[in-house]
């Protein structure tokens, strides 16, 4: 098949505007003749939920959760990015659209990150009108912070919790619309099939998680805004039940899935300290502002932190990058982790940690001044490991914290399937190969609220459709697959709960595709994922029954899907023979230990088709052409 | 560490419950009470028992998922947490510890530990918002704020809607939950054109649900994971009364 982003033309400033002029309307009384199921109330779904119902279609919003406020958006910390330029700093949407371009390491479409840049301001603009207490100056005007290495102030936030009043705030919007019955809200379900029907998707087959009851929804259009990947390695900062059903079950049925290599590893998490732990917690990036990230130089060294003298520790990132030091972006300094524990230097029980030194930042500045900058992360990183950060460094380590790859879309966000549109974090589209900080809740507020609401309209003003109902033959084979899949999963009544199954994938995941990549390596985890999936197929424990609520039940479809992801995300990982961004392939390095692009080769988005199991998906690439911003080496030594 | 749980177990909405008790040991000190059942179900599973069915998503106390009485206790006995905050070395090695849902009218069980709280949804439908629209808002530095004022938003919009406030309060009253909203909104000058619908409707739907009344007890206060004050149920009565006065 060949792959048509569908970018509009003309200048890049003046693609939008154009685009949106072209496209079909629907008159506002034909409006609630047409449907659409939105999968998924993170900030991208309940944002795209509420402003379709303004729109006057009839929405259908469905959610694993009890309640859309309990999406996993609601733990983004840092903040949201948007080019107000009200610091009057020199920000501007050209110059946010070329940070992220360049910060995704070239891999990303430059028509949508324009265009991301472009609607962003529109968004701070939205939050505020419905109530989100965004930090203030005292003059009562909005107040900024610099971000992840941007060197201008354009991240918005509200304290620790941005990611929780943006959400709150699109929840409330939707809340409105679910009170005045133009949103139908379906919570505890969730969707484990897509259903196509005449070439287009018509509608969803769900597990209703409180009855066990098969469920059929039928609609014109069905968006998909489920969120990353990342549980793919079992250990990651992402909530626990995030997973990859649903757009796993859409490659399935024929949308391709981008870049599924493209993750990210963030740098500052707090370190695992046993087998029982259940998942990362983030620690915010800004502690390297202050904190100095060393080792010591001998290898098992276990003298308390502070009776190391200074010669026998290694500041391995000031010494390796002496400009950026221990402000290298994300990628970097989480490879460099890696490599040194590998090396049997860390620190710690486990040895898998490096150590976050205060240390000098509180005999500058003092301990107060300290507290008042970080002191709800040192309260946080105490209760977690029992240790004082005031009186010992920090442990760290990096973890598995978001995924650039997902299905791929066109420029109007719509997958391969027609009538298949995908938003959020679930889709591949704007952050290339590395996401910067704070531009997941600006992606997922912008498809919401001022994106698809108009690719959405163009698509039901441009298509017929037929009149159909769950007796449909597509939905009758659907539902009756799940079931039998459902009835396949507790009968194989082997001996491993399917959590300990997870557990083994995520090490495979993390040891040869996380951080530092290798054919070797791929090769092997290419081998060792088939084994994992013949014994969850013939060795997992599910206990209890279909019809009722069942925690294992839910958690073992999940795995299973994870397992085959996990499969083509180090397929893909093998074929791309380049370093970029969060993917390094340690074959693809300069002499200095950097990531090696091979903007020749591969300057490509990777869309990989589904032909089959066991069969290898087929390569489709989107060949990225770069008109406004050259590629460009990235440097920070 | 070892320990003996009590935990509530209950199959349905219409199954009695009860309580079983069952044993884990060698748990590490530095796991999370959330681990700790995490290693009781993997337990039960190996057993052919049915796990216990729990509520839980983040993981680092703002979700709002989780939530458990831990020894008669909303969240546990220690300050500010939400149950997945909770740590093992809390407890004493050996302890019995006692697991219950949320017990209040309007939170029915679903299953074992997880409780059904849209009724709490159903009150943000029916006010907890401002209804503008997409697209049509003015630019974002047009609308300025008092710094005070938004700071005093904040504190009360940083609730979870965890629902430990209803579980601690002996009347099961979510006075706390609705106040930190009316109040978060009041505060600020969007919220002003539906001020005083917002409230009534908000309290309305409060009453509907089933929620006992305010009886000056703080148990919510104290049991609430974000600290969540009860001032807001002061300005809550306020907002009330001018409302229905005018
Ligand atoms: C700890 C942490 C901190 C972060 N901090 C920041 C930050 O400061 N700034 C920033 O920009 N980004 C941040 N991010 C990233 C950002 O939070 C996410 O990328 C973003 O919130 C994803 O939003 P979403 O709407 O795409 O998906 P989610 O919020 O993950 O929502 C997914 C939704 O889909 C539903 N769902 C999924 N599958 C199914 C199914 N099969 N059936 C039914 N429902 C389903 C879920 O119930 C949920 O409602 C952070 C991430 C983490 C983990
Ligand atoms: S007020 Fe506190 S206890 Fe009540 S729901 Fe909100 S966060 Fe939970
Ligand atoms: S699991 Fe999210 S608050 Fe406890």
């Amino acid at each position: 098949m060949k792959l048509d982003p569908k970018i509009p033309e003309g200048p890049i400033e003046k693609k939008w505007s154009s685009h949106r002029f072209n496209m079909k309307l629907v008159n506002p009384a034909n409006r609630r003749k047409y449907s659409v199921i939105v999968i998924g109330t993170g900030l991208a779904g309940a944002s795209a939920a509420a402003s379709l119902a303004e729109l006057g279609y009839k929405v259908i919003s469905i959610s694993y959760h009890e309640s859309p406020r309990r999406a996993h958006s609601i733990a983004a910390q840092g903040g949201i990015n948007a080019p107000k330029n009200y610091a009057n700093d020199g920000d501007s949407v050209y110059r946010l659209f070329y940070d992220t371009l360049k910060g995704g390491d070239y891999r990303a479409r430059e028509a949508n990150v324009y265009r991301l840049a472009e609607v962003s301001g529109n968004i701070i603009d939205q939050c505020v009108a419905q109530g989100v207490p965004f930090g203030r100056d005292y003059a009562g005007y909005l107040d900024m912070r610099s971000f992840g290495g941007a060197q201008v102030s354009r991240t918005f936030y509200a304290r620790g919790q941005t990611g929780q009043q943006l959400l709150l705030g699109a929840y409330s919007t939707l809340s409105r619309h679910i009170g005045a019955g133009t949103v139908k809200f379906f919570d505890r379900r969730e969707m484990l099939e897509l259903v196509v029907a005449d070439g287009i998707a018509r509608g969803v087959i769900c597990r209703n998680l409180r009855t066990g009851a098969i469920e059929s929804y039928v609609a014109d259009a069905v968006v998909l805004a489920t969120g990353g990947y990342g549980n793919t390695f079992y250990l990651s900062t992402m909530a626990k039940a995030s997973n990859a059903t649903a757009i796993w079950r859409a490659y399935k049925k024929g949308a391709f899935f981008a870049n599924p290599c493209f993750t990210q590893i963030h740098p500052t998490c707090i370190p695992v300290s046993g087998d029982y732990q259940s998942k990362l917690t983030l620690m915010s990036e800004s502690l390297r502002n202050d904190g100095r990230i060393w080792v010591p130089k001998k290898p098992g060294d276990l003298r308390i932190p502070s009776q190391i003298p200074e010669e026998e520790r290694d500041y391995y990132l000031e010494r390796l990058y002496p400009s950026f030091g221990n402000l290298v972006p994300r990628d970097v300094a989480s490879r460099r982790a890696k490599e040194i524990c590998d090396k049997g230097l860390g620190v710690g029980k486990t040895s898998m940690a490096v150590y976050l030194d205060f240390a000098d930042a509180i005999k500058r500045n003092g301990k107060n001044w300290i507290e008042e900058k970080y002191g709800n992360l040192f309260d946080m990183y105490h209760e977690i490991t029992a240790e004082d950060p005031y009186a010992n460094p920090m442990r760290i380590y990096p973890a598995v914290h978001y995924t650039m790859g997902g299905l791929w879309v066109d420029y109007n966000l719509m997958s391969t399937i027609p009538g298949l549109f995908v938003i959020g974090e679930a889709n591949f589209s704007d952050h290339g190969a590395n996401r910067l900080g704070a531009s997941a809740l600006m992606q997922g507020l912008a498809d919401g609220y001022f994106i698809l609401p108009y690719t959405l309209s163009d698509y039901f003003g441009r298509t017929k459709f037929s009149s159909l109902a769950t007796n449909h033959p597509e939905f009758v084979k659907a539902n009756k697959r799940i079931s039998e899949e459902t009835e396949k999963l507790l009968a194989i009544k082997g001996k491993q709960p399917v959590n300990e199954i997870h557990k083994k994938l995520g090490k495979v995941m993390w040891d040869f595709a996380g951080m530092g990549r290798n054919e070797k390596g791929l090769k092997k985890a290419l081998k060792l994922i088939p084994e994992i999936k013949k014994e969850f197929w013939s060795d997992a424990k599910v206990t209890g029954d279909s019809d009722n609520l069942n925690i294992e039940l839910e958690k073992a479809g999940r795995i299973a899907d994870f397992i085959e992801l996990a499969e083509l995300l180090a397929f893909d990982a093998l074929h791309r023979k380049e370093s970029c961004g969060g993917h390094f392939r340690e074959e693809y390095q300069t002499p200095e230990g950097e990531a090696l692009r091979d903007d020749k080769k591969f300057a490509y988005a990777a869309a990989w088709e589904y032909i089959g199991d066991g069969k290898n998906p087929k390569l489709n690439k989107e060949q990225l052409t770069f008109e406004y911003v050259k590629p460009a080496v990235r440097s920070y030594k | 560490m070892n320990f003996t749980l009590k935990i509530w177990r209950q199959k349905n909405q219409k199954d009695e419950g009860r309580f079983e008790t069952y044993e884990v040991k060698n748990i590490s000190p530095d796991a999370s009470f959330l681990e700790m059942l995490d290693i009781l179900n993997n337990q039960l599973v190996l057993e052919n028992c049915d796990p216990v069915a729990f509520d839980h998503d983040c993981r680092e106390g703002i979700c709002g998922s989780c939530g458990m009485m831990i020894n008669g206790r909303a969240h546990g006995k220690g300050r500010k947490q939400a149950t997945c905050d909770v740590r093992m070395r809390s407890f004493t090695d050996g302890e019995t510890i006692t697991v219950e849902p949320w017990r209040a009218n309007p939170f029915p069980v679903i299953k074992d530990l997880i409780v059904d709280r849209s009724a709490f949804d159903r009150i943000m439908q029916a006010g907890g918002f401002i209804s503008v629209r997409t697209g049509s808002a003015p630019d974002a530095n047009s609308i300025p704020v008092c710094k005070d004022n938004a700071e005093e938003a904040m504190d009360a919009a940083a609730c979870i809607g965890c629902g430990a406030c209803v579980a601690a309060c002996p009347n099961s009253s979510a006075m706390l939950f609705v106040a930190a909203k009316v109040s978060q909104l009041a505060l600020l000058p969007q919220g002003q054109p539906e001020r005083k619908e917002r409230v009534q409707r908000m309290i309305t739907q409060m009453d509907k649900e089933g929620f006992g009344n305010c009886s000056n007890n703080y148990a919510c206060e104290a049991e609430c994971p974000k600290g969540i004050s009860v001032m807001h149920i002061a300005r809550l009565n306020r907002e009330f009364l001018t409302a229905k006065l005018t």
